[in-house]
């Protein structure tokens, strides 16, 4: 079972793009510094104003652009501990799953969040509680398949887990 | 009821007699790649895990585009990583400084009909023009894949778009990008496979077709795909000497959704700073000052661009206040540019002309935008700082705008040029 996530949300729009999440300038930084990187595109402060399990709350397309992994890894490095948008860009999602990076779609839940609401998520049934506002949102449940991954912490721990010869068939 | 060409690649791919969308299926890779920025500096110890040996060295490549030549330290020592460690592993396909990896690929024969090509780049799209499925992945998914030869896939519906007529003078590839993705949206396409079709597709050159994957990405596609013709196999022929397989989507394949578009009253057409699907005609943009113009990048730099820039600029002077950086797609395109003459008007034009690289299309190097820069580029992306400064704005546009926009110093419309 995934463990429950508790934190405080941060707000943004549709279409942040990973430009915006990691901007290229950044992407040089060592991979250990690259948490100083996140949202710096749109606030170069933004990481040192989180803490650690908070979560980011945005609209459409969220994660657009560039396949750069480095920008779910530098929300991960920040602190940010889940996403909840209204739907991703592909490569972005994927990434988080390769990452074991919760990661929720929930309509209802973005217009209805306010920037610094107490918040917490159940991922693996795509729960979001709004503890400030009293209120719990559903979002999309992942498949079954995704879930083993998530569990296991990310796609190289989950085929560590299950052996690589279990994928020739 | 039919299928698709993405479907019936994916369904070869899973050992399957047929998949539908929505279908989540293990693939087999024919060519995996990725380059420095996101490679082997990410995902090493992932890959290290999991055994470090890579499942097929015929299958897979990596390439140092992005970062090359370094103007950091910390640019240099990530360059010098990637070539350690492709050592270390016995890579066989191995490409420094060759120009950005999407054409380099074509060009060296990887991307064939019938394929399925992953890399870990967005734009990895750009090998459908030819008849592949492509598509791109992050550092981990593709540490994952390097041990395996394998990856998971959710088999996506496909949007059929349609291009009747064909273009005015003046009007390229990257107005048809424009277009489609103006009317789509930047996230129209997400998690869909575009496939794009139609006489107008049927008349363009491979070059153009190439323009139309590429940007598909940019309309959230999972891969843009053209049906291959006599055409594909024609300029296959000139690299590969192997059997082309044949692959097309059925006449009654199942489509979620098709658009028809008209190319006959096409105009040059313009994505404003900061995002791609901001597009208007040139028309109603000319005259905006510019400080200097960008042709080239995966999106721009093929030899036709090269060849429709210089057609505008042979024997005049970008405005003196302005500066144009040209960057081949390659370092063929380069070396044609050179044997065809092109360098020479280029160069006499006021512009400069750099070697084979991604430049300053990601913000990496070569070329940053300062604040409040404004530039016109042939490349494939306006995000706020994409290619510098967070104030800098960046129009996309056709390398044909991109030229005329240099000799005046503002946006301008080529076509007062032909
Ligand atoms: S030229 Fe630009 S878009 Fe193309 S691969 Fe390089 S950085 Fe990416």
């Amino acid at each position: 079972m995934l463990k429950r996530i508790k934190g405080k949300a941060w707000k943004f729009g549709d279409n942040i793009n990973t430009d915006l999440i990691c901007p290229g300038p950044l992407m040089r930084l060592p991979i250990d510094q690259i948490g100083q990187a996140a949202m710096a595109g749109i606030d170069p402060d933004f990481h040192t104003k989180i803490s650690k399990g908070d979560i980011i709350v945005a609209g459409e397309n969220f994660g657009s652009g560039s396949s750069r992994e480095l920008a779910p890894l530098a929300l991960k490095k920040a602190g940010i501990e889940a996403i909840v948008a209204k739907y991703y860009a592909r490569i972005f999602y994927r990434n988080c799953i390769a990452l074991g990076f919760p990661i929720i779609e929930c309509e209802e839940a973005i217009d209805k969040i306010v920037e610094r609401d107490e918040l917490e998520i159940n991922v693996s049934m795509g729960k979001i509680m709004n503890i400030t506002q009293n209120e719990e949102y559903r979002g999309t449940e992942y498949p079954k398949e995704f879930q083993e991954i998530f569990n296991a912490g990310g796609i190289i721990p989950w085929i560590k887990k299950r052996g690589i010869d279990t994928l020739r068939d | 009821m039919g299928k698709t060409i993405t479907e019936k690649i994916l369904a070869n791919a899973s050992h399957r007699s047929e998949v539908c969308p929505g279908d989540l299926i293990w693939a087999d890779i024919d060519v995996l790649f990725t380059h420095e920025t996101v490679g082997p500096r990410v995902f090493a110890q992932s890959f290290e895990e999991l055994g470090g040996k890579i499942w097929d060295p015929n299958k897979f490549a990596i390439f140092i585009d992005h970062y090359n030549l370094p103007s950091t330290i910390a640019h240099a020592n990530v360059v010098k990583f990637t070539i350690e460690w492709a050592k270390s592993v016995g890579v066989k396909h191995f490409y420094n400084l060759c120009g950005p990896e999407h054409q380099v690929l074509i060009e060296e024969g990887f991307i064939r009909p019938g394929r399925v090509i992953i890399g870990t780049d967005s734009h990895t799209t750009t090998g459908g023009a030819l008849g592949a499925f492509a598509t791109g992945i992050g550092s981990t998914d593709c540490a994952f894949s390097l041990a395996t030869g394998k990856i998971w896939l959710r088999v996506p519906t496909s949007l059929r778009i349609n291009w009747e007529g064909t273009l005015p003078q003046g009007v390229m590839a990257k107005d048809v990008a424009l277009r489609m993705i103006g009317t789509i949206g930047h996230g129209g396409a997400t998690y869909k496979a575009c496939e794009f079709a139609g006489p107008l597709i049927d008349n363009m050159s491979i070059d153009g077709r190439i323009v139309l994957s590429n940007m598909a990405v940019e309309m959230g596609a999972k891969n843009g795909i053209i049906n291959p013709d006599e055409k594909t196999n024609q300029y296959l022929k000139t690299m590969i000497d192997a059997p082309i397989t044949s692959i097309q989507s059925d006449e009654d394949a199942d489509y979620e959704k098709e658009y028809y578009f008209n190319g006959d009253d096409l105009e040059p057409l313009v994505a404003l700073p900061h995002s791609v699907d901001n597009v208007k005609t040139i028309s109603e943009v000319e005259g905006i000052q510019i400080d200097g113009i960008l042709i080239g990048t995966c999106t721009g730099g093929r030899y036709e661009d090269m060849e429709a820039a210089a057609h505008i600029l042979r024997g005049k002077k970008i405005h003196p206040d302005t500066y144009a950086i040209v960057i081949p797609a390659s370092r063929k395109i380069y070396e044609k540019m050179l044997l065809k003459g092109l360098l020479n008007i280029f160069l006499k034009a006021g512009c400069i002309v750099t070697y084979a690289t991604c430049g300053p299309c990601a913000g990496h190097l070569g070329g940053l935008m300062a604040n409040n820069e404004v530039r016109v580029s042939a490349q494939n992306r306006n995000f706020k700082g994409r290619s510098g400064s967070s104030t800098s704005k960046i129009y996309l546009a056709s390398p044909l705008t991109c030229a005329a926009s240099a000799l005046k110093g503002e946006l301008t419309d080529p076509r007062k040029y032909l």
